[in-house]
């Protein structure tokens, strides 16, 4: 039997070529996600370990992965007493800055804004893998605010070299600074910094330039002396360390700080993997096809093999196993193919600001399981339905004429199908009355339940589509229509199976556009109905400025109000929150913030105001007492009032005392700009441009731009799921082509006799095309229907969190459709040519 | 003996000064290379006169397909020329060749001849519809009645007997009104009394619409239904008969498979014929 598998491997090339392609993308995908993530996971363990002393000293909160710049510091006095330990070979202190970018000579930021700008002070402290966390590598070491070292990938990537004079963007006062520089240096391990940039200056000059001139540090560095442990020496700290200041064990850092980059790269390879998934459940879809009809071509040769005395186990398994060889091959070659996809990605990101360019991508055993587990489960449990089948060939169709494995009942499958639309119906629409996140989750098994159940209904479902585009073929096509729309009707199950791959990829797609287009809908309307403020100034880079840009625009002629809004995170009531932070008096001024209950002017020091459908979701009632955490440490806080959903960009806000008296450094990440009455606007945009111009992190927009700049945004995010799903599209493309392919073998015989009798070459391309474009056009009906369903439920059920403007994007729909049509044609290509090169005579002599 | 020499002589020319429907002149056509070169047809030169009917007869072999295949345009001969009326096909293209399978020339084969997913009036209409035209209702109403599927018109060719689906066929080869219908082996399939059906109707079109027809055929009793019979062996005309009867029909083909020396595939031919003709 093994070799009857092996020469039926070699004898249908073609047919499992396709199908093994479905088996490649998917996999590849898979693989393509665990390398990148472990990618990036290698490149922060680097940076984790590379830069993490034995003991890490520091203000409780202000050192843990996801703090952003905090007031707090350590005296110098206290390094020096920690330094007297008797565990410790040394106590260094350090300074870390946020927000220092380097302004490459072409006057852009280097690195391209995505990832974080680091200053440090230069430090002779050792990481916990004994190597100094800062090594010189060239020049000498800076000396002075106009002295600075840049890390090796900085020069690299900005082109300066030393000696130069650097443009800096810092946080501190003037913005703007210039330093040469004196040396480079390499940073941990020597491995990549994922693209941030870090900026060097010495001790003095650092505390001069941002802390004040005082002699005091953001966290302190212990080396343990040979001998004593991290923890003997993290708990002589501790008995010294001023209140509010906390010593932890180096080892410990790094293993809290790489769970916490641990949990992101997990959503991240979540997310890729859910894209994956797609792909592979689209290749079941190609791999039922390829195998059903591979089975229903060789159905003679099965029952011959049965008569001659092969059980029926022997029948299946030859199946399976030719299943299993493609999945072995298909997961082999994915592997391969998922390394470059791996590289890709890495560009990807690069382009973005997470450049990880100097790590090597590792391939771990658990990749390569997953992948072969993946790729031939997926292939086998594809092909089982079809081996099931074969074996139930009876041995004595051996002798007859024409074998047909019979489209077996449609009963079970309406039944089945039916249950699942009406169960997924009633999820959908419970979510859609529920709102919230159970009611998105309802919605997205209601929708997976529909999306299955059409599947299996499709070759009910899609006869009035068939049935209309059959109508509009026959008046433009005459008799080739016919031909065309009857062949696709042929063998419903299959054109259905086949359309179902595209519909799904469809479905997701049209889901995405109309999420998408109702966000930026709800975007603009948000913006429209709350910013009373004509200017709008923020931040390319996504992180927080330095409020003496806001000192010095409102310091400008013409210029009447401006509002600065800070955002941090934090905990309110002990869940997880975006807290924004403003002078209301001034954020009066410039935002139209619509109140529920209370008054804008309540969030003063120790009240907080809340979103009210966020406080409607979290039970929080007006007048209630509720501690807010913030870094630096945790306040108690009144509920003083609630604002109208979607008339902030946060959900919580408070004032700035409240978020300065949490530890948090002053930095803005918006400024609401309004103009004096008389003042001509275009003469304060001018003014406010000039000010704003050499700092390359820093935009000014008007409210247009700045709409138009998050449509942007979200279009930016759209496009990117689109390409991800591109993968799942480009598969059901094959499967068009496949069951063309087969479709045009099982008809040969009828194709000579066409031919025969008058039917031109063109004509049969023609015929051909038309059923690719029926395939395609009803994959592409459903999803669109179905994505419509699915979109609009899934916004309706965020109308809470912000997503209140329904808006379809009917005409993006529309051309989805004819797209899909296009894709038909052009999957017809080579079948269709195939089909024309049939040599009449051959063909009617075909069996 | 002599009477059949001097009738063969006699009707290679012309019959009776007609019209020429079909020609072809030293048609040779080759399969293989080398050593393995089989010459399905090795020179024939043949007409067939316009309004009549003719067999053509031979062993197994002998090259009939390929000589029906060639004329119908529907195969490309190695030399030599087919003219169908005054159109010479060797020079023709793909397209021209279409058209013309699609105008001059109907065929029909011994088995599958329909297209499966089209009723039998889609059937027969399927060459004028390909073209984009519209058949003469009165010659459809004509072909339909002959063939006798005036209630069969909406059935699917899964739904007919053996016998209708080959009159369906017939009726697709007559619809576009062609100068030769070329039947391969119509009746080989067919139990006697279909087989009876479709001759008779293959009769009847030549008899009162001059239609010319050619047919392939094994059974002397169906070439009893012609006028004319050219016998083929090994891809060369060599002989013919005129207004034949089953009995000097079976009589020539023991003479050739004597001639021939006995050979299976002759004996095979010669089962057949006595099959059916039994
Ligand atoms: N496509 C082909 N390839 C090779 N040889 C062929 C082909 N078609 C026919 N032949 C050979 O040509 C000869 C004549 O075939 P054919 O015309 O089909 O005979 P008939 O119809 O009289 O039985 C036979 O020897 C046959 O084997
Ligand atoms: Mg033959």
């Amino acid at each position: 039997m093994l070799k009857v598998t092996l020469r039926n491997l070699l004898a249908r090339k073609v047919r499992l070529v396709l199908s093994g392609l479905a088996i490649v993308i998917g996999v590849a995908f898979v693989a393509g996600s665990f390398i990148f993530t472990d990618t990036l996971r290698a490149t922060f363990d680097g940076i984790v370990k590379g830069t993490t002393a034995d003991v890490q000293v520091c203000p409780k909160g202000a050192c843990s992965f996801d703090s952003v710049a905090d007031t707090r510091t350590i005296p110098a006095s206290v390094v020096r007493q920690l330094g007297r330990l008797p565990g410790a070979a040394a106590a260094h202190g350090n300074d870390q800055v946020q927000g220092v970018y380097v302004i490459g000579p072409d006057g852009k930021v280097v690195g391209g804004g995505g990832a974080p700008g680091l200053a440090f002070s230069f430090t002779p402290t050792k990481a916990i893998t004994g190597n100094r966390i800062l090594t010189l590598a060239a020049g000498r070491l800076p000396h002075g605010v106009h002295q600075i070292a840049l890390d090796q990938q900085t020069v690299d990537k900005s082109g300066y070299r030393i000696g130069d004079t650097v443009h800096l963007q810092t946080p501190g006062t003037p913005p703007m600074m210039t330093a040469r520089l004196t040396g480079i240096v390499t940073f941990g391990e020597g491995n990549s910094l994922a693209g941030a940039t870090l900026t060097m200056w010495d001790r003095p000059a650092i505390q001069q330039l941002f802390f004040h001139g005082r002699d005091v540090f953001t966290e302190v560095g212990l080396t343990t002396k040979p001998g004593v442990s991290q923890v003997e020496l993290r708990d002589q700290a501790r008995r010294v360390l001023p209140t509010g200041v906390t010593a932890r064990a180096g080892d410990a850092v790094a293993a809290q700080n790489q769970k916490e980059i641990g949990k992101i790269l997990g959503f991240l390879n979540t997310f890729l993997l859910v894209f994956a998934a797609i792909a592979l459940v689209v290749g079941i879809f190609l791999i039922i096809n390829t195998f059903s009809i591979l089975v229903a071509q060789r159905s003679r040769e099965l029952a011959l093999l049965r008569a001659m005395g092969a059980s029926r186990r022997q029948v299946n398994r030859s199946v399976l196993l030719e299943a299993l060889a493609v999945g072995f091959i298909g997961s082999t070659i994915g592997l391969g193919a998922g390394y470059l996809l791996a590289i890709a990605l890495k560009g990807l990101f690069g382009l973005i600001g997470l450049d990880v360019s100097g790590t090597t991508m590792p391939v771990h055993v658990r990749t390569v399981v997953v992948s072969y587990v993946v790729g031939i489960l997926v292939t086998l449990v594809a092909a089982y339905l079809p081996a099931r089948r074969a074996s139930r060939v009876a041995p004595v169709e051996a002798m007859r004429d024409d074998v047909t494995l019979g489209e077996s009942g449609m009963g079970r499958r309406l039944v089945v199908g039916g249950v699942l639309i009406a169960l997924g119906i009633a999820a959908i629409v419970a979510g859609w009355i529920g709102s919230g996140s159970g009611g998105l989750t309802g919605i997205g098994l209601g929708a997976l339940a529909v999306l299955v159940g059409v599947s299996l209904l499709s070759p009910v479902v899609g006869r009035p589509v068939v049935a209309v585009l059959g109508a509009l073929y026959r008046s433009l096509y005459g008799t080739v229509g016919q031909l065309a729309t009857a062949n696709s009707l042929r063998n419903p199950r299959r054109t259905a199976a086949t359309a179902s791959a595209l519909m799904i990829g469809l479905t997701l797609v049209s889901t995405m556009a109309i999420f998408g287009q109702s966000t930026k809908a709800s975007t603009e309307q948000a913006i429209r109905q709350t910013v009373t403020a004509p200017l709008i100034v923020s931040s390319k880079t996504q992180s927080p400025f330095s409020p003496a840009i806001a000192a010095s625009i409102r310091s400008l002629p013409g210029v009447k109000t401006v509002a600065e809004l800070r955002i941090a995170s934090g905990k309110v009531d002990g869940n997880d929150a975006t807290i924004g932070a403003a002078d209301v008096g001034q954020l009066a001024r410039t935002l139209n913030v619509r109140m529920a209950v209370g008054a804008l002017s309540a969030a003063a020091t120790h009240t907080i105001l809340v979103d009210a459908g966020t406080a409607k979701a979290n039970h929080l009632r007006v007048g209630e007492r509720v501690p807010l955490r913030l870094q630096g440490g945790t306040q108690t806080v009144v509920v003083a009032g609630t604002f109208a959903t979607n008339s902030m960009p946060m959900p919580y806000l408070v004032s700035l005392q409240t978020l300065q008296a949490g530890g948090l450094k002053p930095m803005d990440a918006y400024l609401f700009v309004s103009k004096a009455p008389k003042a001509d606007i275009d003469t304060v945009t001018a003014e406010i441009q000039k000010t704003v111009a050499d700092l390359p992190t820093i935009s000014l927009q008007t409210q247009q731009q700045f709409i138009d700049a998050q449509s942007k945004q979200i279009d930016q995010f759209l496009y990117m799921i689109y390409g991800l799903l591109a993968l799942a599209i480009v598969i059901a493309i094959l499967g068009i082509v496949n069951t063309l392919a087969l479709s045009i073998i099982e008809r040969t015989r009828e194709i000579g006799l066409l031919r025969a009798v008058g039917l031109s070459r063109a004509q049969l391309r023609r015929m051909v095309r038309l059923e690719s474009v029926v395939i395609a056009v009803l994959g592409a009906v459903l999803g669109v229907a179905m994505g419509i369903v699915f979109g609009s439920a899934m916004v309706r059920a965020l109308a809470d969190q912000g997503l209140n403007v329904l808006s379809i994007p009917w005409i993006q729909l529309v051309v989805f459709v004819v797209a899909a049509a296009v894709i038909g044609v052009l999957a017809a290509v080579l079948p269709a040519r195939r089909a024309a090169k049939l040599d009449v005579l051959q063909a009617i002599a075909t069996e | 003996m002599s009477n059949i020499s001097a009738a063969v002589t006699a009707d290679r020319l012309p019959a009776e000064g007609r019209r020429v429907a079909a020609r072809a002149a030293d048609l040779r056509k080759t399969y293989g290379r080398g050593d393995t070169v089989v010459a399905a047809l090795d020179g024939v030169s043949i007409e067939f006169a316009a309004g009549r009917f003719t067999a053509v007869m031979g062993a197994s072999g002998s090259g009939k397909s390929t000589l029906m295949h060639c004329m119908a345009a529907l195969d490309k001969p190695t030399s030599g020329e087919v003219y169908l009326g005054d159109v010479e096909l060797s020079t023709l293209g793909d397209k021209e060749l279409t058209r013309i399978r699609r105008d001059k020339v109907g065929f029909v084969f011994q088995a599958f001849n329909l297209v499966p997913t089209l009723t039998a009036q889609e059937n027969i209409e399927l060459p004028l519809s390909l073209a984009g035209r519209k058949p003469d209702p009165d010659w459809f109403d004509t072909v339909v009645d002959v063939t006798g599927l005036r209630d069969r018109l909406s059935h699917r060719p899964s739904e007919l007997s053996g016998g209708q689906q080959q009159r369906v066929a017939c009726a697709r080869a007559l619809l576009s009104q062609p100068d030769v219908v070329f039947a391969d082996e119509p009746t080989g399939n067919l139990d006697s009394t279909s087989g009876a059906e479709v001759l008779s109707f293959l009769r009847d079109t030549v008899d009162s619409h001059g239609q010319t027809v050619v047919m392939v055929t094994h059974d002397p009793v169906a070439a009893a239904y012609t006028d004319r019979v050219v016998f083929l062996a090994d891809g060369l005309v060599v002989d013919e008969l005129h207004q034949p009867s089953a009995e000097l029909v079976l009589e020539q083909l023991k003479r050739l498979t004597a001639a021939a020396g006995g050979s299976a595939a002759a004996t095979g031919t010669m089962a057949t014929g006595s099959e059916a003709g039994a």
